[in-house]
């Protein structure tokens, strides 16, 4: 019987009152008065010196308040960056300036010059086409392989290269795995591109700026999925504002998926020119912006080597990634490719020996940074296919191959240097084929066969790190933040709470499910708890939301707050009822004294706390508000069975998704109903990623897909129902709530389930093609079944000459 | 130039300029932010709205052809009771909304669809709204959201 609130209940969300009537308030349904409108003219250029910009028309136009360049920002910090990545020969990672202005050099198509503010948008706009700015067209860097080559353009001039760093992992392990290599029985070698992506939440980025005279107070309304990192990042290292005199709030936000983690220079632009001007400063991002000024995703391109010995076993690792950073570092990007990516190599399974190498590379291009999985999608992408195409080359089932591998012992430490709590991965094997029907799948390709389409199945089991992070960790690694998370629980006089949190909603419904654990935990009505967020002046110091972290780390900080509120609670009422502290049970919302028909309610206590007549004040404080600030002791690893069904079209070779399963492990659920929404999105994205979209580049740097007539979004005509299970649970060890995070895990375990699939498929009608790229699009897979056809064997004719998987995506 | 039109049964007036975009007009002007914008091609499907009955992408229409129009937005679409209409209930009810930034949108687009097919199949549904991007769903509850308001038995989310 499915309950009806509290914990495990697919309780209807509270939240979506305001968003189905019209009355959220998103960053630009926010207006104050006298407030200016900022546009902001960027490069069209990849690279390029900039010898002057003439700004003297645009300032004379009608309503224009200031035209902003570098020069103005004199004194202000760069963008900073939240994260230092050694290199092998023990130095640290190259780190350039980033402006909030572009200062000599233009170094990315979209890349901001000068910014007008104006009365009006229009005029603003209006104005900035008349700014004259004079770039002389540098050579575009691009193809990372070719950047990092002696003697090559540089995107940054006082580097001394393009590399930003070159990262070994485990550095100690490098030998061995190369002996194992040599030595193994089967090699199975993928050179693969993990195809650079745009998050695309449907909510541009927004910011509006305000500045208060009489307090001296500086206040930021803006899209992010953590105001107390954009606080901590814009008031300490870019414009020098102390904390106390800094607000930033990010109030209903339309959509995260990593790309509003990150400090922006419109953040800072806002802010500093609403002091400058004395009047609030708004900017929109239109969507052509957000395509040439959101942190994009992925973009690597790796070779992995996987050794087995004659038995099948895994015995060694090795991959050699690039990744592309970018033209600047954004806020948590060196991370990615590196802890975020090499730590999950091990993946599902015992191989023994695991060595990762990561060049990341600066070019002429949009900085990359996280996007939903951050990491673990590159990991999973590159694991799941080496996995598959081993098996293919060695003539054995994929899943059997996978199964015999499988770490079955828990806690188990990885080569990689992280240590799963718990996890079965057969159990999640199991029931993805059980719900996918693998068994009928023979009868469904025939069927698909008689209709002229070519049917294949393709499985990918994943690992993924969430709840990021232990602090003391994280540290050593090189993150210049902590990774705790707070909650205050504040009870008023009258029983009903407010919970402040850290954590950011932005679409995962934390107002209904923070408050369903609440109402768990004190026996009172959900209605009772009110969830607060995304206030810097509300909420105690947290970082955030992403790293699906949300209930795993701010939920546990809220969880350790009630813990206290109730532990005083029973001390009130212990004193109410004249019992001893020990012998009172909360229930139900009410204080009972063990044996005895004693019941003071809830209520009674709280009205105690505040309006202490008869309390204990010679032990306890007045009050009932609890802070609590929770570290967590290691990740949390949901991991997954996930089945993609595909129809490829022979004539044509387009893909069509004829059905997806994901069999989850996410520990403890919260709100079912929730969880199953998360994985949905995640396996659009994910599937998106795999066959359709991609963010282009020509080679000389201009960004051809920065629309929504060009970027291929998965629209409602290209998916296919989803069946998705997480009945498989193994709870996580080291959190109070046994939870484990499921806001990426659908990202990360699609891809590799959707190309193993086509290539099924393509195997199927006798088309020996080892890999596809993604996205594997109709002239993709066209052009892979001729190359197979003219026996070019693993040659895929790019559809496109800029396609390549050499030394870049896209 | 001034434009008098009806919006969510009110009349309203305003001065415009000759480009003046619909949408622009609903949120800048009229206050009314629920109507969203989330691209700047037509493509998206965030600032649907419906224009004398029929839905409409407010941000490929001028404000000045609105002249004498009804407009209705998602700020209207509550019953008179100011209770959720049966369309918004059913996407609280089956979870067809996540940051619900497309949400108004996507809630004007199926109104719409009901209104000349009231009991659509799944591909209708999702043929209905390609022009509507939703990044946070699949579609998968938005499609099962569409299929109960028009009455049809949908599996409970979270029993599947």
């Amino acid at each position: 019987m499915p309950k009806d609130g509290g914990i495990g209940a697919s309780s209807k969300r509270r939240e979506d009152i305001r968003f189905l009537s019209g009355t959220g308030q998103y960053t630009d349904d926010i207006n104050l008065h006298g407030q200016a409108y900022a546009y902001f003219l960027r490069s069209d250029v990849a690279h390029g010196k900039i010898n002057g910009i003439d700004t003297s028309a645009a300032e004379g136009m009608p309503g224009v308040l200031r035209v902003f360049t570098a020069k103005d920002f004199d004194g202000v910090g760069g963008i900073p960056c939240g994260w230092q990545i050694t290199s092998i020969d023990g130095q640290p990672m190259q780190e350039p300036k980033h402006p909030i202005l572009a200062e000599g050099k233009v170094r990315h198509v979209g890349d901001p010059i000068a910014v007008v503010v104006a009365e009006s948008l229009a005029q603003a706009r209006d104005a900035a086409e008349a700014i004259m700015p004079d770039i002389e067209d540098l050579p575009a860097v691009m193809d990372m392989k070719a950047a990092v080559q002696e003697g090559a353009p540089k995107v940054h001039d006082d580097l001394t290269s393009n590399l930003c760093y070159d990262w070994g992992f485990v550095e100690d392990n490098r030998e061995a795995v190369d002996q194992a290599i040599k030595d193994a029985a089967h090699v199975t070698t993928l050179e693969l591109v993990n195809n650079r992506m745009v998050a695309n939440p449907m909510e541009p980025r927004v910011a509006v700026g305000d500045y208060a005279a009489h307090s001296g107070e500086s206040t930021l309304y803006t899209t992010s999925q953590n105001p107390h990192v954009i606080r901590l990042l814009m008031g300490a290292f870019v414009l020098g504002i102390p904390e106390h005199k800094l607000r930033v709030v990010a109030p209903d936000v339309g959509g995260g998926f990593g790309t509003k983690i990150f400090h922006y220079a419109e953040e800072a632009f806002c802010t500093f020119a609403a002091k400058q001007l004395r009047r609030p400063v708004k900017w929109t991002s239109s969507r052509s912006e957000a395509f040439m000024s959101d942190a994009h995703g992925r973009d690597h391109v790796t070779k992995i080597e996987l050794a087995l010995d004659a038995d099948n076993n895994f015995t060694a690792l090795r991959t050699e990634t690039y990744a592309n950073m970018g033209a600047y570092l954004s806020t948590f990007a060196p991370s990615v490719p590196t802890w975020l990516h090499g730590t999950l190599m091990a993946g599902n399974y015992k191989t023994p020996l695991i060595y990762v190498n990561v060049k990341a590379v600066f070019t002429n291009t949009v900085p990359v940074d996280a996007y939903r999985g951050a990491g673990r999608p590159e990991a999973t992408f590159q694991l799941e296919r080496v996995v598959d195409k081993a098996a293919r080359e060695l003539g054995v089932d994929p899943i059997a191959l996978r199964r015999q591998n499988f770490i079955t012992e828990f806690p188990y430490a990885t080569p990689v240097a992280v240590e799963y709590d718990t996890g079965d991965y057969h159990a999640t094997m199991d029931k993805v084929l059980e719900v996918s029907d693998h068994a009928g799948f023979e009868a469904r390709a025939a069927e698909s066969k008689k209709n002229g389409k070519l049917r294949g199945y393709g499985i990918a089991h994943y690992i993924e790190a969430c709840g990021i992070a232990p602090s003391n960790l994280v540290g050593q690694l090189g993150a210049r933040a902590g990774l705790y998370e707070s909650a205050t629980v504040r009870v008023n006089a009258t029983g009903g709470i407010v919970v402040m949190t850290g954590s950011h909603s932005h679409g995962q419904g934390h107002e209904t499910t923070f408050a369903q654990v609440i109402s768990e935990m004190i026996g009172i009505d959900a209605d009772q708890v009110e969830i607060v967020h995304g206030d810097t002046a509300r909420t105690p110091m947290g970082m955030g939301t992403y790293g699906s972290r949300s209930i795993a780390v701010g939920g546990s900080a809220m969880v350790r707050a009630a813990e206290k509120i109730i532990n005083k609670a029973k001390k009130i009422a212990a004193h109410l009822m004249e019992a001893s502290e020990g012998d009172i049970e909360l229930k139900d919302g009410a204080f009972t004294v063990a044996g005895t028909d004693k019941s003071v309610a809830w209520g009674d206590v709280t009205l105690a706390a505040y309006v202490p007549h008869n309390y204990p004040l010679e032990d306890i404080e007045p009050g009932l508000e609890e802070t609590a600030f929770y570290d967590p002791a290691n990740f949390t690893y949901p991991s997954g069975g996930y089945a993609c069904e595909v129809e490829v079209d022979e004539e044509t070779g387009r893909v069509e998704v004829m059905g997806f399963t994901a069999a989850d492990d996410f520990g403890n659920v919260i709100n079912p109903m929730i969880v199953e929404g998360q994985v949905h999105g995640g396996l659009a994205q994910g599937i998106g990623q795999a066959l359709w979209e991609n963010c282009a580049y020509d080679e000389d740097g201009q960004l051809i897909s920065a629309s929504y007539m060009d970027y291929a979004m998965p629209r409602s005509t290209d998916l296919p129902m989803f069946k998705v299970d997480h009945s498989c649970v193994t709870p996580c060890t080291h959190n109070p709530l046994g939870v484990k995070g499921c806001g990426e895990a659908g990202a990360i375990g699609s891809p590799p389930a959707v190309i193993n699939a086509v290539i099924d498929a393509l195997h199927r009608g006798g088309y020996d093609v080892p890999h596809i790229n993604m996205p594997a699009s109709p002239d993709r897979v066209w052009a892979a079944m001729q190359g197979a056809k003219a026996n070019m064997g693993a040659a895929q004719p790019a559809a496109r000459s800029t396609d390549t998987a050499e030394g870049r995506s896209v | 130039m001034k434009v008098d039109m009806k919006v969510n049964g009110r009349a309203v007036s305003g001065e415009v300029e000759g480009r003046t975009l619909l949408v622009d007009f609903i949120r800048q002007t009229l206050r009314l932010t629920g109507t969203h914008v989330g691209c700047d091609t037509s493509q998206c499907g965030a600032c649907t709205i419906h224009m004398n009955g029929e839905p409409v992408k407010s941000c490929s229409v001028l404000a000045v052809e609105c002249e004498g129009a009804e407009i209705t937005t998602i700020e209207g679409m509550a019953n008179a009771d100011g209770s959720l209409s049966t369309m918004q209930a059913a996407f609280q009810e089956h979870h067809g909304l996540q940051c619900g930034f497309c949400t108004p949108g996507m809630v004007m687009a199926a109104t719409a669809l009901l209104k000349e097919n009231p009991s659509p199949s799944e591909a209708e549904i999702r043929h209905h709204l390609e022009g509507n991007i939703c990044r946070c769903t699949g579609y998968h509850n938005i499609i099962k959201a569409v299929q109960a308001a028009s009455g049809q038995d949908v599996q409970p989310v979270a029993a599947e």
